[in-house]
Parts: structure tokens; sequence; C-alpha cells
């Protein structure tokens, strides 16, 4: 029979995992994601910061090279906390421009659309659809953080040996946590304002503003109070903060460690609340 | 027959105020028709039965599952096609309708099967790798009913599913349900305005006013009763007449106007009515067969 001819028919076959069905969301993402050419250079360009690295890591252990370029391996600076600290700082920075680019595609076309409706009327929880939505981030982030990061570990760790690796085990730890509590704040900012205001352009706006406007009526705050209470909303400072921590730097931050896991604490609970409100099938107009 | 639907003293709010009220009806039809006035809960009530909004008191079973404590596995066994724009723009619309399919369950090959199968059954075969947001509103409602049938649902929820669309449009639209309904594999739950639709497609109708059920009719039974309906208008006071038909056997309810219908008994000659109104010398404007059609039913429950 001509397939223009078909009855309806019904379907009676297997069915999937339904806790697995959050990644399907993921799936379509990508495959629309990377349709755009912009974003894959913007990834691969990401990459250029631990390339550079990973180059330095090895120069630094290769004498022979060096003596060759005529360069000292003692002038050279160590690779320690300080060395991952600024890794997480130049990588954390691009982790946020992606974010820029990629995070308010993702829920607001749904609300906008009223697409909403659609997915919950499915075997398929509000949970799972922002765990979907989530995932999209969280891989695509880590992508240029903390895998590139770990790879650098591993690097060095192979040409310095097991001493420097016993020592400094900490540091792997310190960059995956690091860099997976940004991505996590990032990731959470992004698709409750992308939730918000339903409208791709102003989310992408208003998570600039979140971040640059923070800092500058932060410091705004400060000077004109002389406190450092400003600082509570400079997102970049507070991160910086708990990463000072982690890779043991001493830093004059205007936070303290307690302050600065409050606020992450509080940011991501509030992207959460505004999730929990704004991802439903239908709102009710009372 | 399984029930469809069980509502068992439903009760909806929206804050303090009461949006559905003591809802109690076993639906089991094929097609079930839900007609109502701006207001009355229809849509509440959709949305309730797919867990939505939130149960105040009483209970409500889709195809014998609670909607509060198996929300899951009606969502799986109910496609629900909604009312407004629904769809994701930039995505063409066998992608679409595959995702859906996969939400739903179904494996990724087997959606994407499901996919090219439905796009082609509700006629947009040709446009299936066309994004959505170019389609116009007509191949918008066909692609919103695709999704809702992708996974084989055993219960269609139709909100609206006529609207906006021009009379060719509609017309395959509802030759759609009917077959749908015809291949015995689903049932239907259709939500209008347009009670000729729901009469043309429906075998049961539920109206609701200002939350409660206000009438509910079985259009299968009553289209399949060997009854002959006829409606008499004359030029008088017909409470007499209407006295003396009721003494040979049929059944009068008075319409206004001079109208007068009734039910014929079996074997019923209509010249006994010629005969009866000449003894009463009313004369008789109009005869003819008439059975009570989906919009007498409705504005009689409007105004009860």
């Amino acid at each position: 029979m001509a397939v223009y001819k078909q009855t309806y028919k019904g379907y009676s076959g297997t069915r999937t995992t339904p806790w697995l069905r959050f990644f399907i969301l993921s799936r379509y993402s990508y495959a629309r994601l990377f349709q755009s050419k912009f974003l894959v250079l913007f990834l691969a360009a990401c990459m250029f910061y631990p390339l550079g690295c990973a180059i330095f890591i090895y120069l630094s252990h290769n004498i022979p090279l060096l003596t060759a370029l005529r360069l000292q391996s003692g002038g050279m600076p160590p690779i320690d906390g300080a060395f991952f600290n600024v890794y997480c700082v130049v990588q954390g920075g691009l982790a946020f421009l992606l974010t820029v680019l990629v995070g308010p595609s993702l829920v607001a076309p749904d609300l906008a659309n009223g697409g909403m409706s659609l997915y919950l009327s499915r075997p398929f929880s509000r949970t799972q659809y922002v765990a979907g939505k989530m995932t999209i981030l969280l891989l695509l982030l880590s992508l240029i953080t903390w895998i590139p990061g770990m790879l650098l570990f591993l690097i060095k760790a192979g040409c310095a040996g097991w001493d420097w690796t016993r020592v400094h085990a900490w540091l792997a730890g310190s960059i995956v946590l690091g860099l997976w509590i940004w991505i996590v704040v990032l990731s959470l900012i992004a698709l409750a304002l992308s939730a918000w205001v339903k409208w791709k352009v102003a989310a992408g706006a208003l998570i600039l503003g979140v971040f640059f406007a923070g800092a500058g009526f932060g410091a705004a705050i400060n000077n004109v109070t002389g406190t450092h209470y400003g600082a509570f909303i400079d997102l970049m400072k507070v991160v910086r903060t708990v990463w000072s921590d982690l890779f043991r730097n001493s830093s004059a931050a205007d936070l303290s460690l307690t302050q600065a896991w409050t606020v992450l604490g509080v940011t991501c609970g509030l992207c959460l609340w505004l999730l929990a409100k704004r991802i439903r099938a239908f709102e009710v107009v009372k | 027959m399984q029930t469809v639907v069980e509502l068992a003293k439903l009760s909806v709010c929206f804050g303090k105020r009461e949006i559905l009220t003591d809802l109690s009806v076993e639906l089991s039809g094929r097609t079930i028709g839900l007609l109502g006035p701006n207001g009355a809960g229809k849509s509440t009530l959709i949305l309730t039965l797919l867990g939505f909004y939130p149960v105040k008191r009483g209970s409500a079973q889709v195809l014998g599952h609670d909607i509060r404590r198996h929300t899951k596995q009606v969502r799986t066994l109910v496609g629900y096609m909604p009312e407004n724009d629904s769809f994701i723009a930039d995505m063409t619309a066998v992608s679409f309708v595959r995702m859906m399919g996969e939400l739903s369950g179904l494996p990724a090959e087997s959606a994407l099967e499901r996919a090219h199968e439905v796009l082609f059954y509700v006629g947009l075969g040709e446009a299936r790798y066309r994004k959505l947001g170019t389609y116009s509103v007509g191949m918008k409602q066909m692609a919103k009913l695709a999704q809702a049938i992708v996974h084989g649902p055993r219960l269609l929820i139709l909100d609206e599913p006529t609207n906006g669309l021009d009379p060719s449009a509609r017309r395959r639209m509802l030759r759609l349900i009917g077959d749908i309904r015809d291949s015995g594999q689903m049932h239907v739950l259709l939500c209008s305005h347009l009670l000729r639709d729901v009469e043309e497609t429906c075998e049961e109708v539920l109206i609701l006013k200002q939350g409660r059920i206000v009438h509910y009719a079985n259009l299968a039974q009553q289209r399949s009763v060997n009854q002959r309906f006829v409606e008499i208008e004359t030029s008088d006071d017909h409470a007499s007449l209407a006295e003396a038909l009721t003494e040979i056997g049929c059944k009068c309810t008075t319409g206004g106007n001079g109208r007068l219908k009734m039910v014929l008994p079996e074997d019923f000659d209509l010249r006994q009515i010629y005969r009866v109104a000449a003894e009463q010398d009313l004369p008789l404007r109009r005869l003819n067969y008439r059975r009570d059609t989906l919009e007498d039913i409705f504005l009689a429950a409007m105004e009860a």
C-alpha cells in the first residue's frame, strides 16, 4: 500500500527506561547547537589556552629542548596551585562566554512557543526536563574546563613522576571541584534566566548583566558604603575566593570563605526556585 | 466496555476559587465530546486529567489509573493535542514528532519510523522536512495531532482541534478523528466549542457549565434507538393538542412559538396527528421529522 493511503496503526513495541529519557533532550539540543559554525569555532578557540599550558608543561620538563631554545628551566614558573588557579580563571571566563552563547536558547524558546505542555503531557517530569537541559551545559562546559584541566594535571604527573603526583594529588580534586562549582552555578543561572524572560536575546543580556552589572554595582556599593558587602553580588569575585582557597593561594578577598560558599548556595537555591516557578505545563492566572 | 474516564466528586481549585465542583460521571464511549461555554472548566478538566492541576476533593481515573497516584502511567496512555500554539520553532516536523515519540518511551529507531508514518497519515508527508516555524496554522494543527498519536496512545485528548482551520482543513481534521475512532485502537476525548464538530464525531457528550456537569447525553444510544421524532407547528395554543396526542401514545414536549416535539410510538400512522388536529380545529402549519440536535441539547442544558 502506498504510504499516503495508510490508515492509523497503533504501537505495541518496546519502551525505553524512563529515567534515561532526559538525555533525549540533550541529544536533540546538541544536534541543533552544532549546526552553528560559530559555536564550533568558539569551542575550538577555547582549547588554545589548555593547549598552550600543555606545551608549557612539556617544555618545562624537556631540558634538551629548553637548552636548544636557550631557555632556563629554573626561570619558568612552577606548575602548582597558582598555575591551576590561573587556568581556572581563564577557562572559567570562557565557560561564562559559552554559557551566554548557549544558555538563552535552552528554555526560552520552549516557553515562548508553548512547548512545555507537549513535554510535560508525556511520562516526563519537570525535574527530567531541567536535568535534560542542564546536561547540555554541563557537558559542553566540562569539555572546556575540568576535562582539559585534568589532562594537564595528568601530563604534569606523567612528566614529573610519582613523587610530584603524590604530593600534589589534591590539585586534581581542586580542579574538578572548583570548576564543577562554576559550571553548576553558570548552568543554573542560565536556565533560570532563560526560563524567566522567555526571550532569547533578553535572556542573553540578562546573563551578562547578572555578572557584569553585579560586579559594577558591587564595587559601587563598596565605595559608597565603605564596606565589603558589595562583593556579595559580584559572583566572579565570590567564585575566585572559593578557587583561591581550593588551590591554597593567599588572596586579599573581600569575602570570607564561608560567605562565598553561602552566596553560591543562595544563588543556586534562588535559581532552582525560579525554575520550579516557571517550568510548568500551564500557568494559572490568578 | 472499559471506562475511559471516571470522575467521583472531583473538585479543583485555583487559590480559593473553585473551578470544578463535584464532578461525577463515567464515560466509556469511543469518542467523548466535552462541551460548555467559555470558562465552563473544560480545559481545566482536561489538564487535571493529565495531572497538571491538583485535585482538591474527590478522585479521577483515566483508563483505570488514578490520576494522582499513577500520573506517569496515565501520561503514557494518553496523547494530548493542546489548544494553543505548541511547537519547537526551529525543528523540522519529523525531528519534532520523533523527539516527542522518544519522550513517550519509544526507542529512537521506532520513533523515527512512527514519525514518518504519522506525518504521512495526517497529510504532512511532503512537508515533513520543513521547519515547524514555517508551517501555516492548519499545518501546525496537523503537526500537533501527529505528535499526539506518534506513541500509539489509548486515549487521545483533543483540545479545540479545529481552531483556526479553514473549511477544507476542518473537514480533513474531522475525517482523521473519525478514522482514528473507527480504527478501534484508541478513545478520543474531544473538547470543542463547535457543536457540529462534536455532533459529527462523538458518541457521548458531557456538558459543563460554571464548573459543574449540567448534562450528559449518549448520542450513539439515541441514534441507535428506533424512534421517530416529529416536530409540528400550529397556529394557536397547542396544550390541548399535546394532551390529545399523549392519549394516543405520543410523548410530547412543547418547544415554544406553537411548536410541539414528539416521539411517535411504533406503527404509528401520521394521519392520526392530522385527525386529532382537525378534531380540535387547529390548523397545522408544518410537520417534519426532527430529533433533538446537539444544539437543542446544549441550549436546554444552558437554560437549565
